[in-house]
């Protein structure tokens, strides 16, 4: 990489250099320049009285198959929503709680965090009780580890297994 | 069908007897999708990091497809179409939708407010299932969808569904003009688009940063532009800072968002401790190396509570900060036209064509940035690969 440890003189010297020097070799430079435009995309445009606003063509409401969590900061659901993974077990039960506070609370996204996290251990249990052995080393990608990293990936196992000898160690001599 | 299936922080695999999407509103579509990518976004649900993200979910917001079916509402799209679907689930009739905000739109996320509508993007992204999967239900198919246009190679077309508008509009919400000095940080798929972008504005000089080698070396080639490891540096807003005449830069780009790297004390607080919605780094960095009255624009995708940024900076150096996700319908038509003109060439970041069965390794490389990723794509089993 370019050494950063070069003189501010120089640096300026080249940065003069590099703004005012020839584009042609970049294609379509300068195409979309427009100094009409600033503000610039977002702007906050006038749209109407709260009532005229409200008042927007809406589309049919999609059926509601199943409990649908909405954000307390509107009035209810919006016409089209998705139907991945409706909310279940205990983990359905604490989003539940989540969506009783507002987007601006910590306790709204603290708690769908703590959620998530109940809910990939609901996921591993739900697999087993179908008959499903979670294969841990394909879902990690850890095919690919072994290809392109491999010496990390025998780090990490040896380290794992150090860990666990010792652990295990340590908790059969306590029983002793 | 085959999807992904999310199990998990780091965990993902690959279910083959999914049930098929199904028309659930006069306005839906049925898509078989053709391509697919897995975006910079998608490892932060990936890592754990975006809440709701919930365990059975297929994720995927950049996808092109055929519709193979519509509902009764449907009226510019026909069965046999080949479309690119942006990522932005968008009703266009709301008040939003009517200033083509479409990334904003107010009828199709239920779950948060401050977040529109987009595909497989967990619960704060409206609970729709996404492109990484044989059929995706596409909502309000009249409005985003768009016909691939005659000639369009797929994977550039792919590409116009996220990554080239979100690039476009970093550089655009940044009020390039000529001869600025632009900083990208993260050199990821949407910063090397981005640092591309701002050239199409007139920039006078372009700048990316990253701590990835083998991606500084490629937007140095791709993009025309300079490139610097921040690992290299003590401090990169003093690096910046002698780069620009101790002035700073007039635009600075956050092409990162929550899972930077760099600080100790930002990724301990925001990856590790979940205290702040992921590591702000690269803002705070954007914020102290724009020159006073400049402008910020930020297209990194954070999460929802709140980060550690510098507001005082802020406020003191006057700095206005632009941000939102990219609105893709609205800057379709220019961007095909730059496309097809050669102008942009988004196929070009593709660095891994991979089988969809093979996705867990395709996400482990990609967030390891493993084999010199910088963009993979999936392939569908019943799509062709030519």
């Amino acid at each position: 990489m370019e050494n950063v440890k070069i003189e501010p003189d120089q640096i300026i010297s080249i940065d003069r250099q590099l703004a005012n020097s020839p584009k042609d070799h970049i294609p379509g430079w300068g195409i979309d320049a427009d100094p009409e435009n600033d503000p610039t995309y977002p702007m906050k445009n006038w749209n109407g009285a709260d009532y005229e606003r409200f008042n927007y063509q809406k589309p049919p409401q999609q059926p509601v198959r199943f409990e649908v969590f909405h954000s307390i900061e509107r009035p209810g659901i919006t016409r089209v929503f998705g139907t991945s993974t409706p909310p279940r077990g205990l983990s359905g039960r604490i989003r539940s709680y989540a969506y009783k506070y507002s987007e601006a609370t910590s306790a709204h996204w603290m708690t769908l965090l703590l959620a998530d996290r109940v809910d990939s251990v609901e996921g591993i249990i739900s697999d087993l009780k179908s008959g499903t052995i979670p294969n841990i080393f394909k879902e990690r990608g850890w095919t690919a580890e072994w290809k392109y990293n491999r010496a990390g990936l025998v780090d990490k196992v040896v380290t794992g297994l150090v860990v666990t000898t010792v652990l295990i160690s340590l908790l059969s001599s306590r029983r002793k | 069908m085959l999807a992904m299936n999310y199990r998990g922080p780091l965990r993902i695999r690959v279910d083959r007897d999914r049930p098929v999407p199904e028309i659930e509103h006069p306005y839906d579509a049925i898509v078989r999708v053709t391509r697919s990518l897995i975006c910079g976004s998608d490892l932060h649900l990936y890592h754990g990091l975006v809440p709701d993200t919930r365990v059975g979910m297929t994720f995927g917001h950049e996808f092109t497809g055929v519709v193979e079916e519509v509902g009764s509402g449907v009226q510019n799209l026909k069965v046999g179409d080949h479309v690119l679907v942006p990522f932005n689930i968008a009703c266009g009739t709301c008040p939003f939708c009517k200033q083509e905000l479409y990334g904003n739109c107010h009828e199709s996320n239920p779950e948060a407010t401050a977040v529109g509508g987009f595909f497989g993007y967990a619960h704060i992204g409206g609970g729709y299932d996404g492109g990484q999967a044989e059929y995706v239900r596409v909502p309000y198919a009249d409005v985003s969808p768009t016909v691939i246009p005659a000639g369009m190679d797929i994977e550039d077309a792919v590409l116009l569904t996220d990554v080239v508008p979100t690039g476009y509009q970093a550089a655009e919400m940044g009020g390039i003009r000529k001869g600025d000095t632009v900083v990208v940080f993260g050199a990821g798929p949407v910063g090397i688009m981005a640092a591309r972008c701002a050239w199409l504005f007139g920039a006078g000089r372009v700048i990316v940063i990253d701590h990835i080698d083998y991606r500084l070396e490629f937007v140095k080639k791709y993009s025309y532009c300079e490139a610097y490891n921040f690992r290299e540096m003590d401090d990169p807003v003093m690096f910046l800072k002698r780069q620009t005449d101790w002035f700073g830069a007039d635009v600075c780009i956050d092409a990162v968002g929550c899972d930077a790297s760099g600080s100790a004390m930002q990724t301990i607080t925001g990856k590790k401790l979940l205290l702040q919605a992921g590591a702000a780094t690269a803002l705070h960095w954007a914020i102290n190396s724009v020159k006073k009255g400049g402008i910020v624009s930020v297209v990194g995708v954070y999460g929802p509570p709140f980060n550690l940024i510098p507001m005082g900076s802020l406020m003191n150096k006057g700095i206005t900060l632009r941000a939102n996700q990219a609105s893709v319908k609205r800057l379709l038509p220019k961007l095909i036209d730059h496309v097809m003109a050669g102008r942009l060439d988004p196929k070009g970041i593709i660095t891994h064509r991979v089988p969809l069965e093979e996705i867990s390794d395709a996400y482990h490389i990609f967030s390891m940035k493993q084999d010199n990723c910088i963009k993979p794509l999936l392939i569908p089993p019943r799509a062709s690969w030519a």
